[in-house]
């Protein structure tokens, strides 16, 4: 499985996923410039990063969504190729228009980072495959814009067809308010697409991908994506 | 323009006259009122700082230098400093806390370091009043928007309240950074005939002469200084880190600065002195925002986001090339030349030209006259008897714990991005924060530390207390302090009793660098924090870094077991002077204990020790709040409780609340009580009573749900 992370000016986490990604799965790790057109011909997974793309001015992932690459990036995730987004790559997946909704500024105005538990909706897709639906599992946040929110009619519809991955919730796997860190609908923090090859979240599982910094969930998560690629997925 | 008015002090115009054999221009006479002004030249302080030992077996850079570097092992150095940006942030909360942040981090960039995280000192006035909570929240978002932008971490800090912050708050900010020991940048190294080079934002009239602004005591007059506070652009510092990182990797930096106080005037006539060069710069070509800027605008210009570079012709298109990859401005503006005279054109007219080596280097020192406070002793003359026990344990304790010093800080250090770079092994919350370094099985400990109160009632015990436990709090977590650097706030030196307290906590921190064999390889000095309000408490923050040879080798804190045994190991006779507790009963009174040298080494050896060989499951140093908050706070941290007692005569309050001394508190497994006694035969070492359960008790005295002090403590 080749990744392909996309390296936007201020995106910061890029190192951070590339490391990941490779020191679980031992595959090979790319980095590609924002303004490159073409993703290298092996590409199976993209990765936008977390980070604050272009200083997050504007609106976040607002300009990166406009950069070359991400004509490429979309057309990838087009024809079916693994495309995920994390936290600011999250927003640049909205902003792009390849998952539906939108991040705003949480609901305390506040950047927050801290650890946090995520409940497994969906198990169907290749990101998750190897979680079982209803774990409780712990990635950590930090962002100031993770409110997510879409139009009512377009949530019921984004439920219905289960494209809600993961959603904040206490230790013990309830989806209540007091475990919403930022005010997001329905306590979503990670959404798939209708083809279940795109996926968004604001959470990072890098950051919860060895025991020494504090948690492995994360790994289930790289090797979810790669035992998925090697059954052939996409 | 007369001397006065661009700083200078008579003696000082005198020197600068007899140097150039002639009169200073304005622009001459402006950019030296700067350069020589407190901030730039440490005049007041230079011979004090020889007091610091700075040479040891790791020491690789020690001041001077834009950071200092210890040697980790293996090729690796670890590049760290702290400095203040008080009075911006006294006045512009968010910009200043910004740009103190940004400035740090550029300091380690300029040594060729990448930085791998920062932590934050953070000094605040009464939190009930209206101004600190304005004061408060914008310097904590100052620090959050700057250092999460820009992608080092915030992994930890110190904070302090006390009135004596209230209109003149503390900022100081701590930055670390790795490099290969073979590819340090020097700011010594440029030769005659190559480029300087401007890499970075644009330059503008942003914190013209801001520091001067820095050396003088804030008033209402110069709150209104709004255009001497500089604005941050975190996204421009995280091109300029990764611009900055590539040349250096491709070998085309010769000699790099960073852009501080003083902007180009200091960064580049710096590196000429250093390096022995001269230097002719063309004004006209530094890329300007603000239109008819003069020359001595541009030359004191404190624009963020830029630095000097001296490149060698042959590579410079290879420069421009990766700054245009990363869309920064970088421009050519000036030579490096044979000699010592450094020049500034401006389209073709000679603005200034002084010698290098006068501007930074040959500001007159002062020595201010020195006067002990006639009211020291009488201070220290408080009888214990005279302090009622507590008629309420349970609501002593609570409310030490509730005491904004001491309370649980989660509600700032939430904010702070403190894992981006996936290195935070331990982040913020704990006395010792701990960074992996990727590859190696080797940890770096650090800690920010400071205790303005036992500083202002004894200096000497304070400057070597704030030392000790620094290096404490590493020895229990497992670290072998390798250097610290420090970071001297204090109040004008103008002062005679003020100049003796500045003197003593140097004297006294000294002394434990000594000791301890932990030398000073980096610092900064802020003098004149006071308002019209009063004066700051002397407030010396260290930043001390240690290695802990393998993960292996740390003892975390706040991992209590049940049915562990828990070791008070120190003396049981600690002091309530300065202590915690009398201050949350508004006391600041007594004396702090003196430090004892042997005593203190012994302590870090036996640690070291016990982490190494795995002796115990917790371990925590005593420090403010005494044992009773080291039992507090194990306990929630831990989840569990605890059932102890007062084993000893001492007075239950002293015991329980005092502070000083080499002493910490252990919780021991049942089956390594053998082994953890042998380490600390010889030391004093007492049982004091057993974890478990949900309550933590102390027969007595308190007796409190863990629930209960949780709540308590983080205050929500």
């Amino acid at each position: 499985m080749n990744t392909a992370v996309v390296v936007f000016p201020g995106s910061n986490c890029d190192q951070d996923v590339m490391h990941a990604v490779a020191e679980t799965l031992g595959t090979k790790v790319r980095a590609v410039w924002h303004r490159e057109t073409a993703l290298p011909a092996d590409t199976d997974l993209v990765i936008l990063p977390g980070g604050f793309s272009f200083g997050d001015y504007l609106r976040c992932g607002a300009m990166a969504a406009r950069s070359p690459i991400m004509k490429a990036v979309a057309a990838h995730g087009k024809r079916g190729g693994l495309l995920l987004g994390i936290c600011n790559g999250f927003q640049i997946l909205t902003e792009s228009e390849l998952l539906p909704g939108a991040l705003l500024p949480n609901r305390t105005l506040d950047f927050i980072c801290r650890p946090c538990f995520l409940r497994v909706e969906n198990v169907s897709n290749p990101f998750t495959a190897n979680f079982s639906k209803g774990q409780c599992v712990q990635f950590p946040i930090a962002h100031g814009d993770g409110l997510y929110t879409l139009p009512e009619s377009e949530l019921k519809t984004l439920e219905e067809r289960g494209g809600v991955v993961f959603r904040y919730c206490s230790p013990d796997g309830q989806a209540e308010d007091e475990s919403n860190p930022n005010g997001s609908a329905n306590n979503i923090a990670g959404i798939v697409n209708e083809g279940g090859n795109i996926l968004g979240l604001m959470p990072h599982p890098e950051r919860a991908s060895d025991p020494l910094l504090g948690g492995a969930d994360g790994r289930v998560f790289w090797r979810s994506l790669f035992d998925a690629y090697r059954k052939g997925g996409r | 323009m007369d001397f006065r008015k661009a700083g200078l002090r008579e003696t000082e115009y005198e020197e600068i006259k007899r140097v150039l054999g002639r009169e200073p221009n304005e622009c001459e006479l402006r950019i030296m009122g700067v350069m020589w002004s407190e901030h730039c030249s440490y005049k007041s302080t230079k011979h004090l700082l020889k007091l610091f030992p700075n040479e040891g077996e790791r020491v690789v850079l020690g001041p001077g230098e834009n950071a200092g570097i210890v040697d980790l092992g293996e090729g690796l150095g670890a590049a760290f400093k702290v400095e203040s940006h008080n009075h911006p942030s006294a006045v512009a909360p968010y910009q200043g806390a910004a740009t103190g942040v940004g400035g740090i981090i550029r300091d380690i960039l300029a040594l060729g370091a990448r930085p791998v995280a920062s932590l934050d000192g953070l000094f605040f006035g009464d939190p009930e009043r209206a101004r600190t909570r304005t004061l408060a929240s914008g310097i904590v978002h100052g620090v959050g928007g700057y250092g999460n932008a820009v992608g080092v971490p915030t992994v930890g800090g110190k904070t302090v309240y006390d009135p004596c912050y209230n209109e003149n708050p503390l900022l100081n900010a701590f930055c670390i950074g790795l490099i290969p020991l073979d590819e340090i940048v020097s700011s010594r190294t440029a030769r005659p005939g190559q480029a300087v080079v401007l890499l970075g934002s644009k330059t503008g009239r942003d914190g013209i002469a801001g520091a001067a602004f820095a050396s003088v005591e804030l008033s209402e007059d110069n709150k209104a200084s709004r255009p001497s506070i500089q604005i941050g652009d975190p996204f421009a510092e995280k091109l300029l880190i990764e611009a900055c990182l590539e040349m250096k990797e491709k070998k085309l930096i010769v000699s790099m600065q960073d852009m501080g106080a003083a902007g180009i005037i200091s960064s580049s006539s710096e590196v000429a002195a250093k390096s022995g060069v001269g230097m002719i710069l063309h004004f006209d070509k530094v890329p300007l925002r603000a239109e008819n800027m003069e020359p001595w605008e541009i030359a004191l210009s404190e624009s963020q986001e830029r630095m000097l570079l001296i490149v060698d012709r042959p590579r410079l298109s290879e420069v421009m090339k990766i700054a245009e990859k990363w869309e920064l401005d970088c421009a050519e503006f000036g030579e490096t030349v044979e000699g010592d005279e450094y020049t500034i054109l401006f389209h073709g007219e000679r603005a200034a030209s002084l010698p290098a080596t006068l501007i930074g280097d040959r500001c007159p020192q002062i020595h201010w006259p020195s006067r002990r406070p006639a009211d020291l002793e009488a201070r220290w003359t408080f009888d214990v008897e005279d302090i009622p026990l507590p008629q309420d344990w349970n609501e002593a304790l609570l409310s030490l714990l509730s005491s904004p010093s001491l309370a649980s800080k989660e509600s700032i250090y939430e904010h702070y991005d403190s894992m981006v770079q996936l290195n935070t092994v331990v982040g913020p919350g704990h006395p010792v924060n701990m960074l992996r370094i990727k590859g190696r099985d080797s940890l770096i400990a650090m800690t920010l530390d400071a205790d303005p109160w036992k500083c202002s009632l004894d200096p000497f015990r304070g400057g070597a207390e704030t030392v000790a436990r620094s290096v404490r709090d590493l020895a229990v977590s497992g670290a072998r302090a390798a250097g610290l650097t420090d970071c001297l706030n204090f109040p004008s030196p103008e002062v005679p009793e003020q100049y003796w307290v500045l003197e003593e906590c140097v004297k006294g921190m000294a002394e434990a660098c000594a000791a301890f064999n932990c030398p000073v390889v980096s610092g900064n000095v802020s003098l004149y924090n006071e308002s019209p309000e009063g004066a700051i408490l002397p407030t010396p923050v260290v930043g001390t870094v240690g290695i802990v040879p393998s993960t292996d080798a740390t003892l975390s804190s706040g991992s209590w077991e049940e049915g562990d045994v828990l070791f008070l190991v120190g003396p049981c006779n600690p002091s309530l002077g300065g202590s915690r507790y009398l201050l949350s009963q508004g006391r600041l009174e007594g004396r702090p204990l003196p430090f004892s040298p042997e005593a203190e080494k012994d302590f870090v050896e036996r640690a070291l020790k016990t982490a190494s060989s795995k002796a115990a499951h917790s371990g925590r140093a005593i420090s403010g709040g005494g044992l009773a908050a080291a039992l507090a706070k194990e306990s929630m941290e831990s989840g569990v409780g605890a059932a102890a007692a007062v084993p000893v005569p001492t007075r239950k309050d002293v015991f329980l609340f005092g502070e000083g001394g080499a002493r910490a508190l252990y919780a021991v497994p049942m089956s390594r009580v053998p082994l953890f006694k042998t380490l600390w035969s010889g030391y004093p070492c007492i049982p004091v009573g057993r974890a478990g359960g949900d309550s933590l008790s102390v027969e007595g005295a308190f007796s409190l749900p863990v629930a209960k002090l949780l709540t308590k403590w983080r205050g929500r």
